[in-house]
């Protein structure tokens, strides 16, 4: 085994896993909002996810076939997509909760749980159906935007594509913003004492119906934005793709301490750079005996670790409540 | 200035208000007393705009409440003090206060601020502590204080004296008198008659969801059956 490559691939392995992270972490956000507000665990939003991914490759392989694309620097488009995204799967968020969770607010907890379920297979067939009409394809590939794959050598073995950096740059501004949001405004502060008593928060002159609409809408668009950003870093998409990384990002969610903001980042990262190393790594050490595919089972394991340690997860806060 | 006539309220197949009609008067302080389970939280609640009647009015200054959701009636001049007092324990002391003005956006909030935090010098000593790590008395003055901040024309308390050691009671219910003092009308609803009748005006007694009694305060006092009730004689 040598040494000097197990050190030299480690800087690029960090940087992916890092970016990875980011990704997990945005979507993350969707699901500790919502659960943090409402307590349940909104399963489609891995759909809502990849109804951003969607909406960005459409827009781009328009933009591409009028010709345009080539001509447009790539932050206007990038904002531009981003942007659509965003509003599109936070519409599709708040529409989801309006239609499929609100009318069984009052339910027992798991009959919401498999409304989300339901919603979820919904829309992987509704996005397939409507790309088999459009387009007769069911996977679809994100037409390269050339400066955002620009390398940037920092050594001569470690080079970062751009979009990588716009990966990260993107996930942190939002990150940081949805953090002020909640915790420096007052729409924060309604949020967090709708997540904390729904009854005495209207009590206070709180929508209580519209500040759970926004906490979707908030959680929907920075899982669109997360969708494009994975299109943007990894390609292909179809209508089932949202799945696994969902699943990873409520993970993360979990790991960090479902419903804490910050958490969703850590827990992403974590998540995002164990996987990293495990795809990276896990064949170098065993001398091949395990390979990359096996990342998900070491990732997964530690992640288990951690929470048999930590069950509030690694953010997750323990608030002393006296009545 | 509130008036509930004939209140009907059902939770599912209970019946919990069997018509309840009462009256406050501008400036006044009513008590609303009675055993555990009597109806008294229903009421408040239903005030603002927590429960809806099945039938009934209630008015406030003439004008339906009934309907109009909760975040509407505070709106209206109703604030509610819970029962439990459900303060939000992990905004911190300021924050909760904030949350007491949300649907204000007039310059005179850190004025009314100023006066809360002088009728309860302690909740300016921990203003920036998060709500939750309070003693259960301050927790209580929280409650009132935060809804304070909305400037109420009425002012519904929920059992403000429930788990409190008897000289905090004193305290609260000698600022509840105070508030009172200053022009806000008050519906006390307390299960203590005695510190109750105290400050209050006027009283009503409500058992299994129907007043049984009513009159003014120092009457409901020397009424044989309230002593033997409800003040343990
Ligand atoms: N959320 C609820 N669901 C069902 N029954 C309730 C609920 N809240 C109160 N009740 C019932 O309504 C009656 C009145 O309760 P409540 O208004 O809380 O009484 P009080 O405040 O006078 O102790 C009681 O019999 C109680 O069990
Ligand atoms: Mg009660």
């Amino acid at each position: 085994m040598d040494l000097q490559i197990l050190v030299g691939i480690f800087p690029q392995v960090l940087l992916d896993g890092v970016s990875l992270g980011f990704m997990y972490a945005l979507i993350a956000l969707g699901y500790t909002m919502v659960y943090g507000v409402l307590e349940f665990i909104n399963f489609a939003h891995s759909e809502i996810f990849i109804a951003g991914a969607f909406v960005g490759v459409e827009i781009l392989l328009g933009l591409k076939s009028a010709g345009v694309l080539e001509h447009l620097p790539w932050v206007v488009l990038l904002l531009l997509v981003l942007l659509a995204a965003m509003l599109v799967s936070g519409l599709l968020a708040v529409l989801i909760e309006r239609v499929a969770y609100r009318p069984l607010r009052a339910a027992p907890r798991l009959i919401p749980l498999i409304s989300a379920i339901g919603v979820s297979f919904f829309l992987q067939d509704l996005i397939r159906l409507f790309e088999s009409i459009w387009r007769n394809a069911f996977n679809l590939v994100y037409p390269t935007i050339d400066p955002l794959t620009v390398r940037f050598e920092i050594t001569s073995t470690i080079d970062v594509p751009l979009k990588t950096l716009v990966v990260i740059v993107a996930a942190l501004v939002m990150l940081f913003a949805l953090q002020f949001i909640v915790k420096r405004t007052k729409l924060g502060k309604a949020i967090r004492a709708v997540a904390e008593d729904q009854p005495t928060a209207s009590l206070m002159g709180v929508n209580v119906n519209r500040i759970i609409s926004i906490t979707f809408l908030i959680g929907g668009a920075m899982g669109g934005a997360a969708g494009v950003l994975f299109g943007v870093q990894y390609g292909l998409i179809n209508p089932y793709t949202g799945f696994i990384p969902g699943l990873k990002a409520f993970t993360a969610a979990v790991l960090g301490g479902i419903g804490n903001i910050p958490g969703a980042m850590v827990g992403g990262l974590v998540l995002g750079v164990l996987e990293a190393f495990a795809a990276s790594y896990l064949s170098l050490l065993t001398g091949g005996a395990f390979g990359a595919e096996y990342k998900d089972i070491f990732a997964f394991s530690i992640l288990i670790v951690i929470l048999i340690f930590r069950p509030r997860g690694l953010l997750g806060e323990i608030v002393r409540e006296r009545t | 200035m509130l008036e509930l006539r004939d209140l009907h309220v059902y939770y599912g197949e209970i019946h919990a208000l069997k018509g309840v009609s009462l009256s406050v008067s501008g400036g006044e302080i009513v008590a609303l007393l009675g055993p555990n389970g009597a109806g008294k939280s229903t009421t408040v609640k239903t005030v603002s705009g927590l429960h809806a009647p099945r039938s009934g009015t209630i008015q406030l200054e003439g004008e339906s409440l009934v309907g109009l959701p909760a975040h509407e009636i505070v709106n209206r001049g109703v604030a509610h003090v819970p029962e439990g007092r459900h303060i939000f324990n992990r905004l911190s002391v300021f924050e909760n206060l904030e949350m007491g003005a949300y649907r204000r956006s007039d310059a005179r909030i850190p004025d009314d601020l100023d006066r809360v935090f002088s009728l309860f010098p302690r909740l300016k000593e921990r203003r920036a502590q998060v709500a939750g790590t309070l003693s259960g008395g301050e927790q209580q003055m929280l409650a009132i204080g935060r809804a304070l901040m909305a400037t109420p024309r009425v002012l519904l308390l929920d059992e403000p004296s429930m788990g409190l050691a008897p000289v905090l009671v004193e305290q609260i219910f000698e600022t509840i008198a105070d508030i009172n003092r200053h022009g806000t009308t008050i519906l006390l609803v307390e299960q203590n008659a005695a510190v109750a009748l105290e400050v209050a005006h006027r009283g009503y007694v409500l058992e299994t969801g129907s007043i049984v009694l009513a009159g003014t305060a120092s009457d409901l006092i020397q009424n044989v059956d309230v002593r033997r009730a409800y003040l343990g004689e």
